[in-house]
């Protein structure tokens, strides 16, 4: 026996012993594009996680005014709220839902996902859309701009004005994006890894004003930072409405069921009910021309 | 003559076999990874040559924060980590303060997370609202990178010159010279010589951990790739960021093992 054979059968046999095997995921069996039929999406043949329970995600801390006191269980806040309904809608009662803390960042890793769908403020978007797939919009997202009270940026009435400050958005939002894309400030934009770390850096006069949706934005000014104003709102992108959509595994057959659910509760003026009651006061904010 | 021709022999038969090995090896593991049934998902989210093309730019730009960081990060610790380990190893009653402010400062910095300290001075000293003192990220940023890392790098200088015998000091002392002279020119630059591959090895980490300072919003090559992924949902920028600091921190890796055998070598003067 060489040398050679005597190392390289072990190998062999770690290789074999570590050899990955197939696995029977949800992504697996997709792209299947039978339409829905009410048996398809009645409570016991949906394709779910773990049986019996629908496994919703979202990002630890849960913000509000989306989530209510960093607990999204309570069905307080708009997108627990919505969570729920679509939940009740599929056919389960708020016990049979489960949550898991899922950051940002790991939403959309590849492979096998370990919530049914995360709803977490996620903008849909056409290259996220090749990863990952979204329910329709539960939600229409405006564009806001938050400033220290006292700072010159608070007068300014137009979206070209913003260009000669200091703006910040966290790190893959669509509202960096709107700084890049719409306002092109003279210097690059701050970019945060949270919208705590943006706020600290308002607070601190690092950055003279920072972007975020509006709700979002209201609620920072209203009740985080009171020394904060909203300056005003606007729509990033002209024509093409930006829309919050829930996040599911590539190919997942859960995607047309919440998408019929999420269509009975706009029908039916439930979506329109949950967004008076969270998110009513976001109404009168100024636009930016 | 004999003896010489049986050497090379065998010194090409443990070549081709070693070689041989770590070809088969690589063989193996490429065809394990790429005959694995998640491969093309895989491929396609973190060797896209598209999205690799798109951040290049990004990452390039955000790179250079992060090589001007850690090349003036290295200058001032390795000045603070030199003060401190001298000012540990100082032995005049006089100078008592002085030891124990270096002990206590080794032993907070070396026990606080750099990522921590990063945040603490990055959004903690701005918001004291001081006047003259710069509200910069970049600026807090470095110098908590400085304070945490002076703090090994003043152990591993302290190792070196205490690695130095005390006749060496003894002998300095007797041909005049004074304790300060005796450190100047007989302890300091040996002490230094000997670690100089730890620090090295200290550098090439700092190189690394210049990507902490995205936590205080500094946009540096490895907070652009997160960004450019958090939109776009695509790993492929963590591959070309790796490319990055693999490109920069292996020829000095190299380099610490070349100066290092080049010092044994001369040390032990052709006994070996």
């Amino acid at each position: 026996m060489t040398l050679r054979t005597i190392v390289a059968v072990p190998l062999l046999l770690l290789v074999a012993a570590c050899a990955p095997v197939d696995q029977e995921g949800p992504g697996d069996t997709a792209a299947d594009p039978t339409p829905t039929t009410a048996d398809q999406c009645a409570t016991d043949q949906l394709p779910l996680l773990k049986a019996g329970t629908l496994t919703i995600g979202t990002d630890s801390p849960a913000f509000s005014p989306w989530f209510k006191g960093n607990d999204p269980t309570n069905g307080r806040g708009y997108e627990s709220a919505v969570a729920y309904a679509v939940a009740e809608e599929l056919g389960f009662s708020d016990g049979d839902v489960s949550w898991v803390t899922v950051p940002f960042n790991t939403s959309y890793k590849p492979g096998v996902k370990d919530f049914d769908f995360d709803i977490n403020q996620i903008s849909i978007t056409s290259a996220r859309a090749e990863v990952v797939d979204f329910s329709d919009g539960y939600y229409e997202a405006a564009q806001a701009v938050i400033a220290l009270e006292d700072s010159p940026i608070a007068g300014a009435t137009s979206v070209a004005e913003l260009a000669d400050y200091n703006l910040g958005a966290q790190t893959g939002t669509t509202s960096l994006t709107a700084i890049r894309d719409v306002i092109q400030p003279a210097n690059d934009p701050a970019v945060f890894e949270d919208t705590s770390a943006a706020k600290q850096a308002l607070l601190n006069g690092q950055v003279d004003g920072i972007l975020a949706d509006l709700p979002t934005a209201f609620y920072i000014t209203a009740v985080e930072i009171p020394q904060a104003t909203l300056i005003g709102q606007f729509q990033p992108d002209v024509g093409q409405q930006e829309e919050f959509g829930m996040l599911f595994e590539k190919g997942s057959e859960l995607v047309p069921c919440v998408n019929e659910a999420l269509a009975t509760l706009r029908d039916d003026g439930t979506l329109d009910q949950i967004e008076q009651e969270w998110l009513s006061d976001v109404v009168d904010v100024p636009e930016l021309q | 003559m004999e003896r010489r021709g049986v050497r090379r022999h065998q010194r090409i038969r443990s070549t081709s076999i070693s070689t041989g090995l770590v070809v088969l090896v690589l063989v193996v593991l490429a065809l394990v990874v790429t005959g694995s049934p998640g491969w093309p998902r895989v491929r396609e989210t973190f060797f896209n040559g598209e999205d690799a093309r798109a951040v290049f730019p990004d990452v390039l730009g955000g790179f250079w924060i992060n090589v001007k960081l850690f090349m003036i990060c290295e200058v001032a610790i390795l000045a603070l980590g030199l003060a401190v380990a001298l000012a540990r190893t100082a032995r005049s009653p006089w100078l008592a303060p002085v030891r124990v402010a270096a002990v206590v400062y080794t032993d907070l910095f070396r026990g606080i997370p750099t990522i921590l300290l990063i945040l603490m001075l990055g959004f903690g000293v701005p918001a004291l609202q001081l006047q003259g003192l710069p509200t910069d990220e970049l600026f807090w940023a470095g110098v908590a990178l400085v304070l945490s890392y002076g703090a090994y790098v003043a152990e591993v200088y302290r190792a070196g010159i205490d690695s130095i015998h005390p006749s060496q000091v003894a002998s300095a002392e007797a041909l005049g010279l004074s304790h300060t002279q005796a450190l100047r020119h007989v302890v300091v630059p040996q002490g230094v010589r000997r670690v100089v591959p730890p620090l090295l090895n200290d550098f090439v980490s700092l190189q690394k951990d210049t990507a902490l300072v995205s936590v205080v919003a500094v946009f540096d090559a490895v907070f652009a790739a997160r960004d450019y992924t958090a939109y776009n949902f695509n790993y492929t920028p963590y591959v070309v960021v790796a490319c990055f600091f693999i490109v920069l921190t292996v020829p000095l890796a190299r380099f610490t093992d070349w100066l290092s055998r080049r010092w044994m070598e001369r040390e032990r003067a052709g006994q070996l």
